[in-house]
């Protein structure tokens, strides 16, 4: 692994179209007699290329709102489009579709398949995508090579260290070739070293000219993006580049 | 598909005993319905092709009805019945003349098991012994392998001659021609006029282990007043048969001097009346064990939705992942609606392959020929699969519909 690169030198690269734009999205919960505003309004851009974290203190929706552009959870009133297509009126299986496509989501606690072993589990958005046996195994395998993996890929999720998992997990995510990865909390579960070591893979992600999201409460983690959006009690609060 | 099946194969090995014991009921359902039908069509195929005891367009008067009875059988009513006499067979034979010349009397040995002797050889106890007529043969389709058929005149003498089964002829006749030998059986002493032509089993009882004796001789050495001559009276043409019955019918009451106003003391059978009795029976088992069936394969699809439900609750999570990466409703549905067939179904195989070698064993015990019931295995194939998509749906659809977010938070 290289060290990572002094933040003075980084480039910042030219952003490409819009891929992402929701317009005053709210999300309601309703537990019992209470309602809870998860997010009351949020507005934003995004584009292609872009690397964008989210801060914001715990309960201010960041979850909330990632699980949404993911396209996981819709909105309860606003807009959202996902290049151009209006994601808010979308059935099940649409937002399957596009989830399957144009979204790799990195989850915080890895979300991997106990049972099957690293190559089958980034096989498996290859399997719901409809590829053939063979595109998906030498897709797989090449995946898991650029996160590092290529060695591992027979070894089932209980006997990998946490940091092999969440490379298993965001080489699952980049192996459909989504126009957007979205990372929850990458590296919550993980020690600070193994941390840096896959923001490192999230740099390069990005200079290859990947679109990357990344939930985070660490300011240190967070600098290692281009653009930082910071959330308060469901409102955006800043957003701008990293200075 | 293949994919599919494989994932389904994997995700109920994981729970072997589990998948194992939720097959357990569905295997039991197939096997008590395969191994019955099994049974049944083996003795059904073996009566209905090789209804051998019996020649064609052939019915019998008796005093007893054959073993094979419905229930109501007024067992008093026919143990007052008279006998049949030799004379009254005699007679009825004569009547029949113009209608039908295959007339055969027959009486067997009902008492002691008989063993025959010859020489120093002994046959095994539990030989077939009786005296019969020159139309045994026709009426019971047998044939002469060697040396001869009775004639009017051995009856009519009284000649203690006899006509015995392979089996006999080789136990008491080692590589020797038994045509002209003496044999003893029951403690008189006949001489071999002939062999009868090797037959085969029925119900597990060897035909060829029978000696033969004219009726005359027999009434005479072991006593008319013992036995009731059973009377089989061959139709000339299967056309002729229901005329040749009217006529044997009153032939027989004249003989038996029943008044017009008296019912029949006598029983008539014939081969339909044997084969709808056996059906009958055969239907009442085949009902009994639908239902039990019915009500296994019922317990068994409940057992199967709610080990479905356990596994779907159990991977929630998975469901959400699968979910998450793309995995469109259909596609779990799919997924968890193969896993509850594949249960069923392979249950319903074992059941299939248990129940025809359970029921084929009962053929073999009989002897009788083993048959492959592919009319009810397909059967039984097709109501598993229906069981394992009826009870695996609700479960299946459940798994389809969960929210991928509530899916992933699951603990
Ligand atoms: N399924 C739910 N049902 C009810 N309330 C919910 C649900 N999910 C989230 N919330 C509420 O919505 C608010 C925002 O939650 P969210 O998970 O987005 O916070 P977060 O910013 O990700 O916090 P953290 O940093 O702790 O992960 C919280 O107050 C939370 O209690
Ligand atoms: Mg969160």
């Amino acid at each position: 692994m290289t060290p990572p690169a002094p933040v003075e030198s980084r480039t910042v690269r030219p952003v490409g179209p819009l891929v992402i734009s929701i317009e005053g999205v709210t999300k309601l919960y309703h537990m019992g007699d209470e309602t809870i505003h998860a997010l009351r309004g949020v507005s934003l851009e995004i584009h292609r290329n872009e690397y964008l974290a989210i801060m914001g203190p715990s309960g201010s929706g960041k979850s909330t709102l990632m699980n949404m552009l993911g396209c996981l959870d819709t909105p309860t009133s606003g807009k959202y489009e996902f290049s151009g297509q209006n994601v808010a009126s979308m059935v099940d299986d649409e937002l399957a579709d596009i989830r399957n496509r144009e979204i790799g989501f990195v989850f915080q606690t890895f979300n991997l398949l106990a049972r099957s072993d690293a190559l089958k589990n980034v096989e498996l958005p290859l399997i719901y995508a409809g590829l053939p046996p063979q595109v998906r195994h030498e897709r797989a395998t090449a995946a898991l090579e650029s996160v590092g993996l290529g060695n591992r890929v027979h070894h089932k999720p209980n006997e990998l260290s946490g940091g092999q998992r969440q490379r298993v997990a965001i080489a699952r995510a980049l192996v459909n070739r989504p126009s957007i990865i979205l990372a929850d909390e990458p590296t919550g579960n993980l020690d600070s070293k193994t941390g840096v070591e896959i923001m490192e893979l999230f740099e390069d992600l990005y200079e290859k000219g990947n679109t990357l999201i990344v939930v985070t409460h660490e300011e240190s983690i967070a600098r290692h993006a281009r653009r930082i959006i910071r959330l308060r009690d469901g409102l955006i609060e800043s957003d701008g580049p990293v200075d | 598909m293949n994919e599919i099946l494989k994932m389904a194969f994997g995700a109920l090995g994981v729970n072997k005993l589990r998948s194992i014991l939720t097959m357990s009921g569905i295997t039991i359902g197939v096997f008590s319905v395969i191994g019955v039908m099994t049974a049944v069509s083996a003795l059904r195929g073996s009566i209905e092709t090789g209804l051998s005891f019996l020649g064609s367009n052939t019915f019998q008067f008796a005093k007893w009805p054959t073993g094979i009875t419905g229930s109501g059988t007024d067992w008093q009513k026919i143990e007052a019945r008279k006998r049949i006499t030799f004379q009254q067979a005699e007679r009825y034979a004569e009547i029949m003349k113009p209608y039908a010349e295959v007339v055969c009397f027959k009486v067997f040995n009902n008492d002691s098991l008989v063993q025959a002797t010859a020489g120093g050889h002994k046959t095994t106890p539990g030989v077939t012994f009786g005296g019969t007529n020159e139309y045994f043969l026709i009426a019971n389709q047998y044939s002469i392998e060697a040396g001869r058929n009775f004639t009017g005149g051995d009856v009519d003498m009284v000649r203690p001659v006899c006509i015995i089964g392979q089996d006999i002829s080789s136990k008491l006749f080692p590589a020797q021609n038994p045509i002209g030998k003496t044999l003893k059986a029951n403690g008189r002493t006949y001489m071999v006029i002939g062999t009868f032509a090797a037959k085969g089993t029925m119900f597990g009882q060897s035909e060829d282990d029978i000696i033969m004796i004219p009726i005359s001789r027999y009434l005479m050495d072991f006593g008319a007043e013992r036995y009731s001559v059973n009377i089989t009276t061959q139709a000339p043409s299967q056309i002729a048969y229901n005329a040749t019955m009217d006529e044997g019918i009153s032939a027989m009451r004249v003989c038996r001097g029943l008044r017009p106003e008296q019912d029949n003391d006598f029983e008539v059978y014939s081969n339909d009346s044997l084969i709808a009795a056996f059906a009958k029976i055969a239907d009442v088992i085949s009902a009994g064990a639908f239902i039990i069936s019915a009500i296994a394969l019922l317990a068994a699809g409940v057992g199967i939705m709610n080990i479905m439900l356990v596994s779907v609750t159990e991977r929630t999570k998975e469901i959400g992942v699968r979910k998450a990466v793309g995995a469109r409703k259909v596609v779990i549905l799919t997924q968890f609606l193969v896993e509850s067939v594949v249960l069923s179904v392979t249950g319903g195989l074992f059941g299939i392959v248990l129940g025809t070698l359970a029921g084929d064993g009962l053929a073999m015990f009989l002897k009788v020929s083993i048959v492959f019931p592919w009319g009810w295995a397909l059967t039984g194939v097709i109501v598993c699969s229906v069981i394992g998509v009826v009870f695996g749906l609700y479960p299946a659809w459940k798994a389809s519909s969960l929210d991928p977010i509530d899916a992933l938070r699951f603990e």
